[in-house]
């Protein structure tokens, strides 16, 4: 499915910028874009280093290991794929942890961990486990709990209450993320591993 | 109060791991450069699927083909009840975090902060994810082709909580 939406993403996009006499327009647009995902992903060399050197330290001192037995029977019901103590366990809550928190790479850096692990428990490599659906699905639900950019923007336009909005994204976030679960629940139902 | 645990949970976090790193008598300085190497191979890792994305998604938005496609979907929206004022981030929400930034700012600066869709936008940032990266970077960072039905849930979720974010939205204020 990605591959069709990336194809007719630059399909329609260069096609339409054809006739719209757009066309220089997208020399630059590659130019610029393709330095950009460099940028990007330099920038999160150094935080992703720093978050995976920390997390390590937590790993070899056990910490991560005690937090993860707590909270344990949300992920044997989220993940029942998982064996009990397997490693994927411990990524999966720490993404979840800095997610909700907002440590947006931090986060990323432990999902990748997670995926990472979640791969050695995979039969067929080429091809996504229910674990790993789960996983994602409950991420793109968005699990942050304050949305500092919002409220930084909301603050720059003059806002009575920038925070105002705190309340309504909690309760919104939790729903989403219920969806997300019973959604990937009911598709799960339908395969195997 | 909520702002203020996520400022410091960062700073915190790091003091607790150090701390209890140290009382256990591991070697943090070790430990850390073993995990950077770590991260720093895996953020290499994803660069080229960063470039895979955001030149696909710098294309469809520089064409003005995104425009076209808020344009067509404009009068179905608006009749299952969606806000028009917020349809640009509904679209762009899925495929780029900055692009929806961009247009929450918009929105928020048209019609003001404390409007209506100046309220829907806010929230529905808040409690949604860009898809379309996060799908293809985690896959793409473990070499899995076959993505199976992720996708299509996390749209299916996605849509459903758009309804729900604008229904709550309606009903508290």
């Amino acid at each position: 499915m990605i591959n069709t939406i990336w194809f007719f993403l630059i399909l329609i996009g260069i096609l339409y910028a054809t006739l719209t006499g757009n066309l220089g327009q997208i020399n630059n647009i590659i130019i610029e874009q393709a330095e950009e995902g460099v940028t990007f992903g330099i920038g999160l060399i150094g935080i992703m280093a720093f978050w995976m050197g920390i997390m390590n330290i937590a790993e070899k001192s056990g910490l991560i290991k005690t937090i993860s037995k707590g909270l344990r029977p949300i992920i044997g019901f989220l993940f029942p794929q998982i064996p009990k103590g397997h490693p994927a366990e411990r990524w999966i809550l720490m993404n979840f942890i800095a997610n909700m928190f907002g440590v947006g790479n931090g986060a990323t850096a432990f999902g990748l961990k997670a995926m990472q692990e979640l791969n050695t428990l995979n039969p067929d490599k080429r091809r996504a486990t229910n674990a790993m659906a789960m996983f994602l699905i409950i991420n793109m639900s968005s699990l942050q709990l304050v949305p500092l950019s919002v409220i930084k923007i909301r603050h720059d336009y003059g806002a009575k209450e920038p925070t105002a909005i705190i309340g309504i994204t909690i309760l919104a976030t939790f729903l989403s993320t219920l969806v997300a679960i019973i959604v990937g629940k009911i598709f799960e139902g339908g395969r195997r591993c | 109060m909520l702002g203020v645990i996520s400022l410091s949970i960062v700073p915190f976090m790091v003091l607790i791991i150090f701390i209890h790193g140290y009382i256990k008598g591991v070697h943090i300085y070790d430990a850390f450069i073993e995990g950077a190497l770590d991260g720093l191979k895996t953020a290499v890792k994803l660069i080229p699927n960063l470039i895979a994305i955001f030149i696909a998604i710098g294309i469809f938005r520089g064409s003005q083909a995104l425009d076209m496609l808020i344009s067509l979907c404009r009068p179905v929206t608006n009749l299952i009840g969606i806000p028009e004022e917020v349809l640009p981030l509904v679209l762009i929400r899925p495929l780029s975090g900055s692009g929806a930034l961009a247009a929450v700012k918009d929105i928020i600066s048209h019609y003001g902060p404390d409007s209506f869709p100046g309220i829907v936008a806010a929230v529905m940032m808040g409690s949604s994810e860009t898809i379309f990266y996060t799908t293809t970077l985690y896959y793409g960072s473990v070499g899995i082709k076959d993505h199976g039905y992720t996708l299509k849930a996390a749209l299916i979720s996605y849509v459903i909580s758009i309804f729900i974010t604008v229904f709550i939205c309606g009903l508290l204020l």
